[in-house]
């Protein structure tokens, strides 16, 4: 293999590694925002332990976050350096903004929502755990405006040539609010406060189940399935939008989603399926006529362009973005037709009833977790062979300084530590639900000490 | 050879602020996580990672910053170093990473393999972090080859060469004696009379690497001096930097040990800002062909992108400064342990 090859891969490994913790910890610390809240505004001592466990949690799944952060603030320059001198005058301005606005504030507020507790008075703490809050949804407006310029570069042009060819910005303004920018940046956000929400559901559930801290578990999981629910519906409609973008914008990516081959005709929606790439076509599939040209169009014989319109050198490889992007689909239906049910079952006070399915909210945790994982996968995937879109391709952005055998043994390494850390992560957080919530005389405690 | 002040030397500048901010404050949390396992009780091992508990991950931020406004500014240089250094720079990430998670892991279970084992990992990358933090600044000042396109031409083992590699001694020496004036002005008791009895072995572990450091790049390195044979008043700073390290003992004898803790900071200051003018106008500079050299100019962003990068700046970085400031000063005073330390 490569150097290419593997740089792609431990690209993909330790940005999907890092991608496991931000979510949660985005989603987790609104819910964080709710319960300190309603402890201020109620004085229950029982927003205060639900508190007080969230922290903890939040606690340990922020370190890992930071950890892996770390590596990839700076992975751009060690395996990919000709990108990074193409993209440096246009991207690096977001990446630092992201550290100056974001990073800095999260891990500020963060000492005192973790530490602070007999330091600073109620209020103020309380406004540290909105500040981790915001702090932690810039760090994702950031590097998604970042990101999103790759996918639909605007407000620069390019200069030089050869070794020195780059883009350069124009417009601040147009490069921050590209086209996808907004559409891609609500729906990660979305996937975020779904990550927090079947978190707590999940944890929740698993004590609703063995009868353990009832009080604590109903009253997370009520705070839980309220944003679980508004947020799965938000995530459909701004999936929704982004497909329109992407079709108006990367029409070969969104051709590649559905596996949408005639050059230009009414596209069907398919449910699943198995691309057969050979032979330009989905087999063992159940498709709705029509239903991609309505959905994008409103209109169900709408054309829409397909693969056979752009030369095979510049389509993503079909089969697999066809898979993500159904799975993350997939879930995305389950999650909302889970937490809709939870909600009316709540609602008629009979949820508590139906083991079985708090036993499926105990498992719900992966969904978003892997909705989150497919969704980026089909984004990323489905931009290939281009690293920018249209402008670079993935093959010439690489470090020309480092060589294959360099990239086998640092994927190696990472590959090991990142299952290590995989490990005792789960390992920890189990303890930490074993455990479960403390009684209020130690938070009495912590508050004295 | 005059400075101008143009966008690219502000630039400059403030990447190497933002660089200094990282070795002041993340330099003392390293060096107390090359101190640690030095400390042999539970208890005085909770009070040197509580030391640095509320703090240690805004100290990472610099960095992080840092990182980011180098890419913006100088994207050729963040390209060609961080691709050039590859395997060293895989070493520091891994250290940061397992630092990290040492930090978190360590308290979570009471059994004493399980602690023994965070603490190694911590101390271990505390140093190994530092220490290849050092080795790449001395590449950069010792020079590094670099082809016309300013892409790195040498293997990993170039970097390992013996000015580097005092480099690499040098700032595990300077980041121990920081971390071990901070353990001081931040604890109290047993802990605190033993580690304020290291402080002066760290100043002199300290001092004998730096003077065999100057002199040799005095000989060795002469592009490092030219701005100050230029300009003499520049040897100013210097001076405060040997007033300031003279200084530590003097404070820390008469326990005022938060001067003593300003002192060394100042020493850091002093330290970076020498750099800085050593390596101007160049970023990167190359050996043997001198004229490769990435420079402030020839490695830049263009002038939009280069005030945009300051606009960000001008802005962010007061409330940054405030932000760290705060917490500091709410976290100010002795460690405590309580339930929710580490
Ligand atoms: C700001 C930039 C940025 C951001 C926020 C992300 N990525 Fe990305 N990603 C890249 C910038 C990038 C890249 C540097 O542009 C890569 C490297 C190779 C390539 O083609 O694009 C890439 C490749 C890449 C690949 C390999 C694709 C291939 O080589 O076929 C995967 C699987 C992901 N990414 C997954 C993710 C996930 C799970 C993310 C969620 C956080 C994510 N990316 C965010
Ligand atoms: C390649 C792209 C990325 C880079 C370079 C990057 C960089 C980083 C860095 C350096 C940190 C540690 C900051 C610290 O020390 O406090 C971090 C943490 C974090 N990142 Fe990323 N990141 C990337 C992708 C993402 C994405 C896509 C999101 C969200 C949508 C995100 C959200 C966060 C959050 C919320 C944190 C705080 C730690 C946590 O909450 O787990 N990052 N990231
Ligand atoms: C419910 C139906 C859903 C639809 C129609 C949908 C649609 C889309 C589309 C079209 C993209 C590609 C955007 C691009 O390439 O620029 C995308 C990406 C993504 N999706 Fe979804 N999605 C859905 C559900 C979900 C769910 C449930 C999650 C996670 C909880 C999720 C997380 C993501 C993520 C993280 C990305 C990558 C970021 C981005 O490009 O916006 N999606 N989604």
């Amino acid at each position: 293999m490569d150097a290419l090859i593997l740089s792609r891969i431990q690209f993909g490994l330790t940005i999907a590694f890092h991608y496991i913790f931000p979510p949660m910890s985005i989603g987790l610390s609104v819910l964080l925002v709710i319960m300190e809240g309603m402890y201020l505004k109620t004085k229950n001592e029982i927003y205060q332990q639900m508190t007080h466990f969230w922290v903890k949690i939040f606690g340990l799944i922020f370190a890992l976050g930071v950890a892996t952060g770390i590596v990839m603030e700076f992975e751009f320059g060690t395996n990919w350096a000709t990108y990074s001198r193409y993209v440096g005058d246009v991207f690096g301005s977001a990446l630092a903004a992201e550290g100056i606005f974001a990073f800095f504030m999260e891990s500020g507020f963060l000492a005192i929502l973790l530490f602070g507790w007999n330091r600073v008075k109620p209020g103020v703490h309380f406004l540290s755990t909105i500040f981790v809050s915001f702090g932690a949804h810039f760090s994702a407006v950031w590097i998604v405006v970042a990101n999103s310029w790759q996918q639909t570069p605007a407000g620069h042009h390019v200069v030089g040539t050869g070794v020195y060819e780059r883009a350069e910005i124009v417009d601040f303004w147009r490069m921050v609010f590209n086209p996808s920018s907004i559409d891609r940046l609500s729906h990660t956000l979305c996937g975020a406060w779904q990550a927090g929400a079947f978190l707590v559901l999940s944890v929740s559930a698993y004590y609703l189940l063995r009868k353990r801290h009832l009080d604590f578990a109903r009253r997370s999981f009520k705070i839980a399935l309220i944003i679980a629910a508004v947020s799965s519906i938000l995530q459909l409609a701004t999936g929704h939008y982004s497909a329109i973008v992407v079709e108006k914008h990367q029409p070969v990516k969104l051709a590649a989603f559905e596996a949408h081959y005639p050059a230009s005709e009414s596209a069907p929606y398919h449910l699943f399926g198995i691309v057969n790439e050979k032979e330009e076509r989905v087999d063992y599939g159940i498709a709705i006529p029509g239903l991609l040209s309505f959905l994008l169009h409103f209109d169900a014989d709408a054309p829409v362009t397909g693969l056979k319109a752009f030369p095979p050198d510049k389509r993503p490889p079909v089969a697999v973005v066809f898979q993500t992007y159904h799975f993350m689909v997939i879930i995305g239906t389950g999650l909302i037709a889970l937490s809709w049910l939870g909600l009316f079952l709540w609602w008629r006070k009979k949820l508590l009833n139906y083991r079985w399915l708090l036993f499926v909210f105990v498992l719900s945790v992966l969904g978003p977790q892997l909705a989150n994982q497919l969704g980026w996968f089909s984004a990323e995937i489905g931009r290939q062979p281009f690293i920018v879109y249209n402008l670079l391709r993935t093959s010439e952005g690489i470090s020309k300084a480092v060589n294959a055998n360099q990239v086998v043994t640092s994927l190696i390494l990472f590959g090991i530590i990142y299952l290590l850390l995989l490990a005792l992560f789960i390992y920890l957080m189990n303890e930490k639900i074993q455990h479960g919530p403390v009684d209020s005389d130690f938070v009495k405690e912590v508050q004295r000490a | 050879m005059n400075i101008v002040f143009d966008l690219n030397t502000v630039s400059f500048v403030l990447v190497g602020l933002l660089f200094t901010g990282y070795a002041v404050l993340d330099g003392f949390d390293l060096g107390v996580g090359a101190l640690h396992l030095f400390t042999k009780t539970d208890e005085q091992r909770r009070l040197m990672l509580n030391a640095i508990g509320p703090v240690w991950d805004g100290n990472e931020v610099w960095l992080v910053t840092g990182g980011g406004a180098l890419f913006a500014a100088f994207p050729r240089v963040y390209a060609t170093v961080f691709s050039g250094f590859y395997m060293a720079f895989m070493i520091f990430l891994f250290g940061l990473i397992f630092r990290a998670v040492a930090i978190e892991f360590r308290s979570k279970e009471p059994m004493k393999w399980w602690r023994n084992l965070w603490d190694i990992s911590f101390s271990v990358s505390s140093i190994v972090s530092s220490f290849v933090l050092g080795v790449a600044l001395g590449n950069i000042i010792r020079g590094i080859p670099l082809d016309a396109d300013g892409e790195y031409i040498g293997t990993f083992w170039t970097l390992i060469n013996p000015y580097a590699i005092l480099v690499g001694i040098t700032t595990v020496a300077l980041f121990s004696m920081h971390g071990a004036i901070y353990v001081v002005m931040k604890t109290e008791g047993p802990l605190h009379e033993k580690i304020r009895g290291w402080v002066n072995k760290t100043i002199i572990f300290f001092i004998v690497c730096y003077i065999s450091t100057t002199m040799i790049t005095l000989i060795y390195i002469p592009h490092m001096i030219i701005y100050f044979r230029e300009y003499p008043i520049l040897f100013g700073i210097p001076f405060i930097n040997m007033v300031a390290i003279a200084n530590i003992p003097r404070e820390i004898i008469h326990r005022n040990n938060f001067r003593a803790f300003l002192s060394s900071c100042a020493a850091m200051m002093a330290l970076m800002t020498i750099f800085g003018i050593g390596i101007f106008p160049n970023l990167v500079h190359s050996l043997p062909l001198a004229e490769n050299s990435l420079t402030i100019y020839n490695a830049a962003s263009s002038p939009k992108t280069l005030s945009i990068i300051l606009t960000i700046a001008v802005i962010g970085v007061p409330v940054v400064l405030a932000y760290t400031v705060s917490v500091y000063w709410i976290f100010r005073g002795k460690v405590k342990l309580d339930a929710s330390s580490y």
